[in-house]
């Protein structure tokens, strides 16, 4: 095919498709820089897989200011098998950590409900630490309109 | 400056249930982050930690950050073993800390 019979379809798509490849790889699991800090500083680098954790947040918050976030693991939370803890990382924030949590056997269900703030629109992974030393995780984004911790006192 | 702390816990319970635990306190959970109408920095003056200790055992701990909403708010579980006190503890900035105890009758 010469260059001057590429339709304008077959334009549109090939520029599709770049735009897609160009996004793909950010939007798959890419974390801003002082979230992966954080992480490190917090659990050090262990390997982290996806699961067993259910990070629920509202998809669109209109207040960043209290933001309700509920996190459960799956967990049978016996003698020998229990979550140890659970860390929470947002993405925007002026600081990194949202909250740590250590929990044991005696906690009976893995499940902390708590209000966050957030000051942007960004994702916020949760993380927990299962007793037999493995890591798993659950990310969410959240659309935010009003962002929280920023905004100055208005006069 | 008086201090509202919530707590819910059930007062009776079965032996072996998971019960819930609310608790809500009050704090303004300033971040140190933000600017004063004239200009100035707000100092941080934030709540960074929670614990509940069941009958003198740590049964729940956690670490708050100021990405923690004012006012702050947790809910958690915990196995319900014997009839005892479940004792909760706030620390802060500034010398913040409350204490406050909840009953628990276990059947």
């Amino acid at each position: 095919m010469s260059m001057m019979k590429i339709t304008r379809r077959e334009v549109l798509l090939a520029g599709g498709l770049a735009a897609a490849g160009a996004t793909m790889p950010r939007s798959a699991e890419a974390v801003a820089g002082q979230m992966e800090t954080a992480i490190r500083n917090a659990i050090g680098t262990p390997t982290i897989r996806k699961g067993r954790v259910m990070l629920d947040l509202p998809p669109l918050v209109e207040n960043g200011n209290t933001v309700p976030m509920t996190v459960s693991v799956d967990s049978p939370m016996t003698k020998d098998n229990y979550v140890k803890a659970i860390h929470v990382f947002n993405e925007k924030n002026p600081q990194p950590n949202v909250i740590s949590v250590r929990l044991g056997a005696r906690s009976g269900k893995a499940t902390i409900t708590t209000r966050v703030r957030l000051a942007d629109t960004q994702k916020i992974t949760a993380i927990a630490e299962m007793s037999d030393g493995t890591f798993w995780s659950d990310t969410q984004e959240v659309i935010v309109t009003l962002a929280a911790c920023l905004e100055d006192l208005q006069p | 400056m008086t201090v509202r702390a919530l707590i819910n816990v059930p007062k009776k319970a079965k032996r072996g249930d998971v019960i819930e635990i609310k608790t809500l306190i009050s704090h303004v959970m300033e971040t140190g982050f933000r600017h004063s109408t004239n200009g100035q920095m707000i100092p941080r003056d934030l709540i960074t930690s929670f614990a509940c200790t069941y009958d003198g055992e740590t049964i729940f701990e956690t670490q708050f950050f100021p990405a923690i909403a004012a006012n702050p708010f947790v809910t958690f579980y915990t196995v319900a073993t014997a009839s005892g006190t479940l004792t909760f503890r706030w620390i802060g900035d500034n010398g913040f800390e409350v204490t406050q105890e909840a009953k628990i009758a276990v059947e």
